[in-house]
């Protein structure tokens, strides 16, 4: 097996108050990674521990990646949707690798953008200013980018929020395509349906891990019913967590 | 009165008129386009805060020089604009003052400052020029250093372009490709104080961001492009500056806010007949089949 991405024992914190809580397991290279959990279950949290934008409390991340073979797609991007910029300059940031901040963006990027917009369904917007788009339109463009991104490890939180079933279904063929090139995806779903057709494996997030392996095995009754127990609210009055040991080398179905 | 009178005769004839129309035009290519990645980056109030913190460096520079010497202001002015930047930033980094907050509470302890500095030692005719501008008064020495900034703005405008838009339209991006956005944010702070200090004795301190913040609204109005945007700022700033100056000459009014009462009236103009302005909005014209 290889691991890509191991969390050995991590937790992640707001106010000390665990978001994730003693998670420890892998993402094997080339795997296609459904995390579903209740609302609260941090999950977003995690993909933001992944990125780096949250420090871990405690235990950490091992991997041998660096920021460029990371795509991230969050889930609320704070993205200026009013700012006069086309669908073809939105795409080709998407070529930061290759053109850093300051290296001008040739025919062979402007060929790769106007092809990947095709490829999401979007071929003759280039010029269109991003602020005429739908939230769907919109979505299909972060994905052109993306692509053009060219990343080894994807990251997307709630990537299906508020989209048609169309244009779902059209990032999920995209998402299918990346599994099929060897990348690792790793998505954040509320769709349980959607997990289960799509998603060979999956990590059931309750704060803790509930459970973290093939879909079918993970997505049990019982687990998805241990998973809805959690309690949302922080507990003001809790003392310090004194964990047990963990083992991060077991991965797979922990229930 | 015949046309040249009218538009060529003031400039043709006085020395002092010329070296405006100059410095007003060097600044409406640099202050343009900064007002629009300003505006843009939803900071277009902190523009104003930014022009009232660069008065008691000013000042103290006034102080030090003994007269209206720009050289000394100017560098008063820029010590006294990124430090009062620096500190509200660290501020609200490091309490729950949100940056808005900590930037008010700045800028009015340095405006206060700054009148105090200038009270202390010239008279209330020199508090008006530091306030309101001179830009009639302009010589040789500030025009070049209106050049200089003007110029070092454009050029550095052209290297951070891309890592500027990526960091106003996707500060998250930005940070997943390692883009460093923070720096690119201190950099843009520096060019905005350092057009400040290009403005200061043109337009004083209290109307520095007129020539900044009016064309920027203006062509946010017509503008669709960020191209279109900077190119549309620009042009208004200059011909705002042109107009306003031979306005002042002709009518025999306040050169500085003559200029920025023009950029006012386009701005006027512009929200009534913009493509996204009123009357369209009462006039709607007919959609299109698809």
């Amino acid at each position: 097996m290889n691991a890509l991405l191991t969390l050995d024992n991590l937790t992640v914190t707001y106010d000390r108050h665990p978001a994730v809580h003693h998670v420890s397991g892998f993402f094997r290279a080339g795997s296609l990674t459904a995390i579903a959990g209740p609302n609260g279950a941090g999950k977003s949290t995690l993909m933001k521990a992944i990125m780096g934008e949250l420090l871990p409390a405690e235990g950490r991340l091992q991997h041998q990646l660096v920021r460029s073979d990371f795509g991230y797609l969050p889930q609320a991007a704070d993205i200026n949707r009013r700012f006069p910029i086309s669908v073809l300059d939105t795409v080709l940031l998407g070529a930061w690798r290759h053109t850093g901040a300051f290296k001008a963006n040739g025919s062979k990027e402007h060929a790769h953008a106007t092809e990947t917009l095709a490829a999401v369904g979007l071929g003759g917007f280039e010029r269109r200013p991003i602020g005429s788009l739908s939230a769907g339109q919109f979505q299909r463009v972060l994905f052109a980018r993306l692509l053009l991104q060219d990343a080894k490890v994807i990251l997307l939180d709630e990537p299906f929020t508020a989209i048609d079933a169309r244009t779902t279904q059209d990032l999920l063929d995209i998402v299918a395509h990346w599994h099929g090139e060897g990348r690792t995806v790793i998505a954040v779903l509320h769709d349980l349906e959607q997990v289960r057709t799509h998603f060979p494996e999956t990590l059931l997030l309750a704060r803790e891990c509930i459970a973290w392996g093939p879909t079918a095995e993970v997505m049990s009754a019982g687990n998805l019913l241990r998973a809805r127990m959690m309690a949302e609210r922080w507990d003001d009055g809790a003392g310090t967590c004194e964990p047990p040991v963990s083992d991060a080398s077991s991965n797979g179905v922990v229930a | 009165m015949s046309a040249y009178d009218l538009l060529i005769a003031p400039f043709a004839d006085y020395g002092f008129m010329r070296r405006a129309l100059i410095a007003c035009l060097c600044l409406a290519l640099g202050s343009g386009p900064i007002g629009v990645f300003l505006m843009l980056r939803r900071m277009s109030l902190m523009g104003d805060a930014m022009s009232h913190a660069v008065l008691p460096g000013a000042a103290i520079g006034y102080l030090v020089a003994g007269s209206l010497s720009l050289t000394a202001m100017g560098i008063g002015g820029l010590v006294a604009g990124l430090s009062v930047a620096l500190l509200s930033g660290i501020v609200s980094r490091a309490t729950v003052l949100q940056e808005d907050a900590s930037f008010a509470s700045f800028y009015l302890t340095s405006l206060a400052l700054g009148v105090l500095i200038v009270s202390l030692r010239g008279s209330n005719i020199d508090l008006l020029h530091v306030l309101f501008g001179t830009i009639l008064a302009i010589d040789g020495p500030a025009l070049a250093l209106i050049g200089s900034i003007t110029s070092v703005t454009l050029v550095a405008l052209a290297l951070v372009y891309r890592p500027l838009v990526a960091e106003c339209f996707d500060p998250g991006f930005l940070r997943t490709v390692g883009g460093r956005g923070p720096v690119y944010h201190a950099l843009f702070l520096l060019l905005v104080v350092l057009n400040m200090v290009a403005s200061f004795q043109a337009l004083g301190t209290l109307m520095a961001v007129g020539l900044m913040m009016l064309p920027a609204a203006v062509a946010q109005l017509w503008g669709r492009s960020l191209t279109a945007m900077i190119t549309l700022a620009a042009v208004t700033a200059a011909v705002s500056g042109y107009v306003g100056l031979v306005a002042s000459y002709h009518l025999e009014l306040a050169s500085g806010p003559t200029i920025i009462m023009t950029a006012a009236v386009i701005y006027g103009f512009s929200i009534l007949f913009a493509p996204s302005g009123l009357v369209r909005r009462l006039f709607p014209r007919p959609h299109l089949a698809g």
